[in-house]
């Protein structure tokens, strides 16, 4: 699906660059061993912004839920309603997620508890990759 | 200078700290609520200014006070959730000459600022305390009773606004607009999220643990909107007075599945205030004294792209210990709920949380499927909240307080009214209260 073409900033620049390489990464505290995404400037649990560092993850999660979406308000996505949006967490920690299409999944036929895995799509304003998850056969 | 949000210190916010040190020492007395139409028709009079300084007085005219026997105001700054003024656009000549301004131009008009209304209200010659609460009147309710606990202000003036200008709230517009995305909407929005999405992909993870069904909702909509037709003041009983069946409700388009149409509210133009003052003071004013028996806020622990079934229960449930412990009841001492229901899911983890009437987590549908009537033994949401009258976030405090003055009309519940519980807006982020008709 065309999706805006995400515009990086100082914060999260590494982890738009990783997706243009694709590779996916997340912010980890090396304080604390604890990944966060999204990114911020100071770790969730210790308050530290020195320990911040980025970690290459596997790119494996599973699906924990999902919502079929029929009144978008993104111009980009409206025509291609209605759709999965399904939220992905990974397998290095449950407690990180993100967001989904799912492309190759039926509307409202999302397997939840399945695996899948990321790829990575280029948008069409700016071409910057973005990570997506694909179901597991 | 400008108004301060208010600072931790005034907040509730976890458990272990025993019974509020002003329990039943605040109270809450009058309610003034202005007119209310769908869209602002851009005319000066019917501005979310003028319609707060309308409220306002008659929140002082309710109490029986006089506008100088005030000091203190607590303001939820924020008139919307969604559309806001385009930077295109003219500001409406005859408003900038019917009020005074303050630095910013849109003041009055799509925010309002303690500046704005106290420069264009003399009568409130001694205000002494003023501060912000931003997000919700649920929070200005909270600051207000904690300062007037404090003895900050003795008699305080709680106020929010709403305007709703023309157009659909985020659709096309800001970040959903254009072909490249900035700020946090990069992990959310450019997936397509709408307002509700969160709400009912958590819900559906809710029926997959229990073995429930989203049809399971209807009873409570309709209850719902049964109420809202009972507010005067609502928008749905002035101008769409039409009962919702639970057919209407099935039938329903789906925004977000399994968030329907009727499970989002209606954005209004409205304003409310309340007077709220310290127990002694009330027994001097117009008004039966509605006591404060405590005050809570719940914020996220866990920062994530979307909060999951699991972070919401936590929430909801510490939102339900805090209340108790700091007011010295149980659930079984509550004559009523009044938690948000803006979106009509909510209600679910809001009333698990609380154990309303006995319910336990994964339990909140199968209540919904007895008498929760305002006859009932467990009425639910006698305000009707915003699914029943429009979005305000402050009908659920309204009808609390007049439930237990016994002046909430054709709403009023048909057991007695002795204490009550309202509170906004997400399972795991809200500011809540206990309410009751006496102050032990």
């Amino acid at each position: 699906m065309p999706k805006q073409s995400p515009v990086p900033d100082e914060l999260d620049k590494p982890f738009w660059d990783a997706c243009n390489e694709e590779r996916l990464v997340v912010q980890s505290c090396n304080s604390c061993d604890k990944l966060q995404h999204p990114p911020q400037p100071t770790c969730n649990e210790c308050g530290s912004a020195d320990n911040l560092e980025w970690r290459q993850v596997s790119g494996r999660g599973t699906i924990y839920g999902y919502a079929v979406m029929y009144d978008c308000p993104v111009t980009e996505l409206a025509v291609d309603q209605p759709f999965n949006i399904a939220v992905v967490q990974l397998e290095e920690d449950s407690g990180i997620n993100m967001l989904s299409h799912l492309p190759g999944t039926p509307v409202d036929e999302v397997p939840v508890g399945a695996n899948v895995q990321v790829e990575f799509e280029i948008t069409r304003a700016t071409g910057q990759k973005v990570p997506e998850w694909r179901v597991v056969v | 200078m400008p108004t301060e949000n208010a600072p931790d210190s005034m907040y509730r916010d976890t458990e272990g700290l025993g019974i509020w040190e002003h329990r039943g020492k605040v109270a809450a007395v009058g309610i003034g609520i202005s007119p209310t139409v769908r869209r602002w028709d851009e005319t000066p009079e019917t501005s979310v200014g003028a319609w707060t300084i309308l409220a306002i007085r008659r929140a002082i005219e309710d109490a029986g006070i006089s506008p100088d026997q005030v000091d203190g105001l607590v303001l939820t700054p924020e008139t919307s959730t969604g559309v806001s003024w385009p930077s295109d656009r003219q500001i409406p000549e005859d408003f900038l000459k019917t009020f005074k301004g303050t630095d910013d131009p849109l003041d009055g008009i799509v925010k309002l600022s303690v500046d704005w209304i106290l420069k264009n209200m003399p009568e409130l010659k001694n205000i002494k305390f003023t501060m912000n609460a931003p997000i919700c009147m649920s929070n200005a309710c909270v600051v207000a009773a904690q300062a007037v606990g404090e003895g900050l202000t003795n008699t305080c003036l709680v106020v929010r606004g709403w305007h709703n200008l023309a157009g659909r709230y985020y659709v096309g517009q800001g970040a959903a607009s254009g072909s490249t995305i900035s700020g946090p909407g990069k992990w959310s929005t450019m997936w397509g999220t709408v307002a509700c999405y969160t709400t009912a992909m958590i819900f559906e993870q809710h029926c997959r643990k229990y073995g429930k069904t989203h049809d399971m909702m209807a009873p409570f909509v309709v209850n719902e909107k049964r109420n809202g037709l009972l507010f005067p003041e609502g928008f749905w009983a002035q101008f769409r007075p039409e009962n919702l069946s639970v057919e209407d409700y099935l039938a329903s388009r789906w925004i977000a599945k399994p968030a329907n149409l009727f499970d989002n509210d209606l954005p209004i133009c409205i304003s409310a205030a309340f007077v709220f003052t310290t127990a002694e003071r009330a027994k001097d004013m117009k008004q039966n004294p509605v006591y404060i028996l405590n005050h809570t806020r719940t914020r996220p622990k866990v920062r994530r792209v979307v909060p999951t079934l699991e972070d919401w229960q936590d929430g909801s449930d510490s939102t339900g210990r805090k209340l108790y412990e700091g007011a010295g009841i149980t659930a079984r001492d509550l004559s009523f709920e009044n938690m948000y229901d803006g979106f009509t899911l909510f209600h679910v983890w809001h009333l698990e949380g609380l154990r309303y009437a006995g319910v336990q987590r994964g339990e909140g549908l199968d209540l919904f499927q007895t008498d929760i009537s305002i006859e009932g033994p467990n009425p639910v949401s006698p305000s009707g909240g915003n699914a029943g009258s429009g979005r305000t976030r402050f009908w659920l405090h309204v009808d609390s307080i007049q439930q237990l003055q016994g002046r909430a009309g054709a709403r009023q519940i048909s057991k007695k009214a002795e204490i009550g519980v309202s509170g906004a807006y997400m399972p795991d982020m809200s500011y809540s209260l206990i309410w009751s008709a006496t102050p032990d």
